[in-house]
């Protein structure tokens, strides 16, 4: 094993350790179990970006549409349809999935801070859907009456409802499949086209890729993950409302990948943490925690193009 | 038969008429050059034939099927592959990983999720000889963007030629390299005439290289045609000699 690849197989080990363990040590060092499933949670939804963003080389500051519509889609399952939490998360993700294949061929032929602009235009959209539709979503209060079940395997039944330590272990294997399969589709032939679109759509172009086609397929897998973790997100807090659509949401997606480090696999999912625990921790302190984030991310961009991640791989390669 | 035909085509942009009526035919095997001064519309003429560029007017054939208005990733599926004036590669990426995604959307895999073990062994079979035809293989792991310019001129070829294309467009393939580098580099594209019996259209500065490769030569001035012929016959020319050859042997 070369040097690099035996550093990602490392880091990757540890990174499924620290998680797996999470619920054990993160009260010990003044954290506690909801804390940790909201930093899995957003580190897949900016994982999920990044795919689109470090891999792909397109921004969406849109991202926020379909994790809403994911978190939307599994509170209208269960509270009016079918009270599961399985049946929740997968018709979340599809209202997710379909919504951003629907958009997708009308943005993909835009790049740059145009292909931006309009993925933020089309999120305020479904904002504006959820906030306007009172009678189904709840509007401004938001979406509510309604719980994740208890999840049941036949033989026996996983009480997620009260067991916050069993949601984050039902969380972590969500996001280890989506988070497997974002790996695994990234070191596929059609993961090293999307590589070659970003490093130059130009040569992409002209070796045969039809760029635009894969831009969509990209962002419609990246959607489809960011409405799982939008659907996980809802279950998490009981609770949605339209705030988990609005383009802000958008942008805290966007800090936490490049905080993290864009150009790394797990980068955003660092990102995630940094961002949840400095607002866990400064909102307690203050009301303007997010002058607090805003100055650490500036100072990232700023000295450490690469994220933190990108600092800490230089490290360990020095 | 005449592998590409381009009848007539003409580009205009606003006012300025870079290409205009410009017609030629390239037979299978044949190694033409495009040679005219600065601004004479050669890049604009192999931008209409790639597809980066449709024409305002006239027609390509390629194969006897219509490519005017072909987008350009078909066309390279049709066997079209270019190179450009300034070099298109992936700079962050292993020369290595730069052949790989060619190799792979040639063989049908560019929306592949997977691999069987042995399209993988194919695939990399097929790089490593791409590597060794060009006298890269010793560089395989290092990152494009780190190789000397030669290098990178190279390495952009081998992705048009991993392709597999039965044209191959050269934009300038020795813009900008010292003697050793374009020595290197024309003889690469006189193997690839030779043994494969590719067709090639190339636009080439360096007079030496194209009297050396070149089976006809076209010239363009100022957009349109000015002369075409087998090298002797515009070395002879004395319109070419007057708007081009004088100067640039003087």
């Amino acid at each position: 094993m070369n040097p690099i690849d035996y550093n990602k197989y490392t880091a990757t080990v540890i990174v499924w350790l620290l998680l797996l363990t999470m619920p054990f040590w993160l009260p010990a060092i003044g954290g506690y179990s909801e804390l940790g499933t909201r930093v899995v949670v957003l580190g897949l939804a900016a994982m999920s970006l990044n795919f689109l963003l470090g891999y792909t080389g397109v921004l969406s500051f849109g991202h926020a549409a379909y994790f809403g519509l994911g978190a939307y889609g599994v509170g209208l399952t269960i509270r009016y349809l079918v009270p599961s939490t399985g049946v929740g998360i997968v018709a979340g993700t599809l209202i997710g999935t379909i919504a951003g294949a629907i958009i997708g061929p009308m943005i993909v032929r835009l790049r740059g801070v145009y292909f931006a602009m309009v993925t933020i235009a089309f999120g305020q959209v479904f904002f504006f859907i959820a906030f306007r539709w009172h009678s189904v979503t709840g509007g401004d209060d938001g979406l509510t009456d309604w719980s994740r079940m208890p999840i049941n395997l036949g033989f026996t039944t996983i009480d997620i409802q009260h067991d916050a330590r069993a949601f984050y272990y039902l969380v972590l294997v969500v996001f280890a499949i989506a988070v497997g399969a974002m790996a695994w589709i990234l070191r596929s032939p059609f993961g090293r086209t999307l590589i070659a679109i970003r490093e130059n759509e130009r040569r992409a172009r002209f070796l045969g890729i039809p760029v635009d086609q894969h831009i969509w397929i990209a962002w419609t897998i990246s959607c489809c993950f960011v409405s799982v973790a939008g659907a996980l997100y809802a279950l998490l807090n009981n609770f949605v409302d339209p705030r988990a659509l609005y383009w802000t949401q958008s942008g805290d997606f966007v800090i936490m990948a490049v905080l993290g480090g864009m150009r790394s696999f797990w980068g955003p999912l660092l990102g995630a943490a940094i961002f949840v625990v400095l607002q866990d921790y400064l909102s307690s302190q203050t009301q303007n925690w997010m002058s607090f984030v805003g100055l650490f991310f500036v100072l990232v961009v700023l000295f450490f193009p690469r994220g933190v991640l990108g600092i800490i791989k230089r490290k360990v390669a020095s | 038969m005449s592998l590409l035909r381009v009848e007539n085509v003409s580009k205009q942009f606003g006012s300025l008429i870079a290409v205009n009526g410009v017609s030629m035919n390239v037979e299978p095997g044949e190694l033409r050059a495009v040679i005219g001064p600065n601004g004479a519309g050669k890049t604009t003429f192999f931008n209409l034939i790639s597809g980066f560029l449709t024409p305002t007017a006239g027609r390509v054939t390629f194969d006897n099927e219509d490519i005017t208005h072909m987008l350009p990733a078909r066309r390279v599926w049709k066997g079209i592959a270019r190179t450009f004036q300034i070099t298109e590669v992936f700079p962050e990426l292993s020369v290595r990983e730069n052949l790989r995604v060619p190799v792979e959307v040639a063989a049908g895999h560019r929306l592949s999720p997977w691999l069987s073990a042995d399209d993988d062994g194919e695939i990399r079979a097929r790089v490593t000889d791409l590597m060794d035809m060009s006298g890269l293989a010793d560089k395989a792991d290092r990152l494009v963007g780190e190789l000397s310019h030669g290098d990178q001129r190279a390495t952009e070829i081998m992705m048009a030629l991993a392709l597999k294309p039965r044209l191959l467009l050269l934009d300038e393939p020795t813009a900008g390299m010292g003697d050793q580098e374009t020595y290197d580099i024309a003889q690469l594209i006189r193997k690839l005439h030779k043994d494969q019996s590719l067709t090639i259209v190339l636009i080439e500065h360096d007079m030496r290289v194209v009297f050396h490769l070149a089976d006809r030569i076209m010239v363009l001035a100022e957009g349109a045609m000015l002369a075409e012929g087998t090298p002797k016959e515009i070395a002879a020319n004395e319109t070419v000699q007057a708007a081009y050859l004088g100067k640039a042997a003087a």
